[in-house]
């Protein structure tokens, strides 16, 4: 039975779903099918306690008042910053920046260390497998310094081609900013490489861990990346928050982001003197209720536990991929040797909208069009794919419902 | 028959079915049954933006003073909602084009089941032959 079998796998995936109040839902009078978690993820009712009970118990701005209240949010505050340390291995809470999320955390880089570090002739690589996030910056601060930017090229099965990377890795190459698992295909990269790599030329390197940092475990230190940019919202947690993790000696030589309070230490009109690490970069009130809401989520996932969930999450790819394989004039655009739980594919004569439109219509969440990643659709030779990203409260029977949803759809519409 | 009364028929059609899933079926036939557009019209001034899927939306204004649509998309559903709003806009004036009310698309519960983004691609098509109407019509003045 699937219940014994999932069991003895370890992650109780019913119980899971439990913890989730809106995958009881209803869309179109069908239980939600719910497969866009590489978009953002559903929140657990930890996630959606915490932040009542932020503003129902002890909302107060943080930092700065001595009253009890304040003292409690600043507290809850900070003790994210330390689970974060932890989650992702850094070697001390003031490398820890908090953000609006990736977009935010990759544009302070660009915006901070860029304009500081990049002069005429200098080049930047990012890879053919981006998100808009991690390519628009760079075109900006490129453009502003008369700088290059480079590209590595992916190849057939969606991996990125190394030897064409250390052909474009010069003394020239000052930051190199890749993204750790591709949104649009799955694909793993081998960061570990390319940073040691970069590192032997001098330059520096950006990881954009908007989707691996809910499906691998990562420890920045070993990883022994310069920068890690990454978004509650994907690993259960709320929206419009998310982490920067830099090596101290690093943030601490960067020019100031924002300015305002917060950020400062004394301000006079002749000249202004900037606070420490991590505040340095943290202008203004920042989004305290998402930010204690964050720990909840990290929190639920080391409960849950990291091994339970990735071997779960692998069960599942294995598992939809096999099927999905199955149905006729169905591709997978992506076929890495290591992936995510995410499969992005196509369908003969039929187009992806159509097929998200009849799915939809189905109770089941896809996502098509071109995953923010225009240009890798380009290196395809496809205008779109539609998308299906597991999460660890997705079952095999809503995989077969995905199924079933595909070959009505494709049976109505060729 | 009047855009009004068009419209009306329209609305009546869809009320005979009883789920979205058979409206579905209904719109992909339309889709599927577009007459298919001149290659000449396929160009990047015919595109309408707004959609995921890509349209080309080309007008004809006619000796007979009306206004005749032609279009395509590489997503039928799309390909659908389009033959529709050919049906009802098609051969008509600049001034009916103009003044049409287009509730049709809310009464077959069009704008509420397509998410936001879609219906989207749905009304810039409406605003584009809105907008080719209007054309016309400035032109048309100018020459008198
Ligand atoms: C790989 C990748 N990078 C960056 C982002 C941007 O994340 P956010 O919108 O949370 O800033 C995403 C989100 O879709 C992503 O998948």
């Amino acid at each position: 039975m699937q219940v014994a079998a999932d069991l003895q796998k370890g992650l109780d995936v019913y119980a899971i779903r439990e913890q989730f109040p809106i995958l009881k839902r209803e869309v179109k009078g069908k239980p939600l099918v719910y497969l866009d978690n590489a978009a953002t993820s559903q929140k657990p009712q930890v996630v959606i306690d915490a932040l009542v009970n932020y503003y129902t118990n002890y909302n107060a701005n943080i930092h700065r008042g001595i009253h009890t209240l304040a003292e409690e949010a600043t507290a809850a505050f900070e003790a994210t910053r330390d689970t974060i340390q932890k989650f992702i291995g850094a070697a001390s809470r003031e490398e820890i920046i908090f953000t609006r999320g990736t977009t935010e955390g990759i544009n302070l880089v660009a915006y901070t260390w860029g304009r500081q570090n990049l002069h005429a002739g200098d080049e930047v690589i990012i890879s053919g497998m981006e998100h808009h996030s991690n390519i628009v910056p760079w075109q900006i601060i490129c453009e502003e310094k008369k700088a290059v930017l480079k590209v590595i090229p992916v190849d057939d099965n969606g991996e990125l081609i190394l030897e064409e990377f250390k052909k474009l890795l010069t003394e020239k190459t000052k930051i190199v900013s890749v993204v750790h698992v591709s949104n649009a295909l799955g694909t793993v990269n081998p960061v570990k490489q390319i940073i040691d790599a970069a590192h032997a030329k001098g330059a520096v390197v950006m990881v954009d861990g908007a989707q691996s940092s809910v499906h691998l475990d990562i420890n920045v230190q070993e990883m022994d990346c310069d920068f890690f940019a990454f978004s509650a919202h994907k690993l259960y947690g709320p929206t419009g928050v998310g982490a920067l993790y830099g090596k101290k000696h690093i943030l601490e030589a960067m020019p100031v982001f924002q300015g305002g309070g917060e950020m400062i230490k004394e301000v006079t009109f002749a000249k202004t003197t900037y606070n420490d690490l991590p505040y340095k970069y943290e202008a203004g009130t920042p989004n305290i209720a998402d930010v204690v809401a964050f720990k909840a989520a990290l929190d639920f996932m080391t409960e849950t536990g990291m091994k339970k969930m990735r071997d779960y999450e692998h069960e599942l790819l294995a598992y939809a991929t096999e099927q999905l394989e199955q149905i006729e004039g169905l591709k997978i655009i992506g076929k890495a040797r290591e992936k995510t739980s995410l499969i992005s594919f196509i369908i003969d004569k039929v187009h992806p909208q159509d097929v998200g439109i009849l799915l939809d219509n189905r109770g089941i969440a896809v996502r098509t069009g071109h995953h923010c990643a225009q240009t890798l659709m380009d290196r395809f030779c496809i205008p779109g794919t539609i998308r299906a990203s597991f999460a660890i409260y997705n079952t095999k029977e809503e995989i077969d419902a995905l199924v079933e949803g595909l070959k009505k759809a494709i049976k109505l519409l060729v | 028959m009047t855009i009004q009364q068009i419209e009306d028929e329209i609305v009546e059609e869809f009320s005979l079915f009883d789920s979205w899933d058979d409206k579905y079926e209904y719109i992909i036939d339309l889709g599927k049954r577009l007459a298919p557009l001149d290659n000449k019209y396929r160009i990047d001034e015919n595109k309408v933006r707004g959609c995921q899927s890509t349209v080309w939306l080309a007008a004809e204004y006619k000796e007979d003073g009306k206004i005749y649509f032609t279009a395509d998309s590489d997503a039928i559903i799309v390909k659908g909602l389009i033959s529709m709003l050919i049906r009802v806009l098609s051969g008509r004036t600049p001034d009916e084009i103009i003044n049409a009310p287009l509730t049709f698309i809310q009464r077959i519960g069009m704008t509420t089941h397509l998410a936001q983004t879609r219906s989207n691609g749905l009304l810039s098509m409406v605003k584009q032959m809105k907008n080719y109407a209007v054309a016309f019509k400035i032109k048309n003045s100018q020459l008198q």
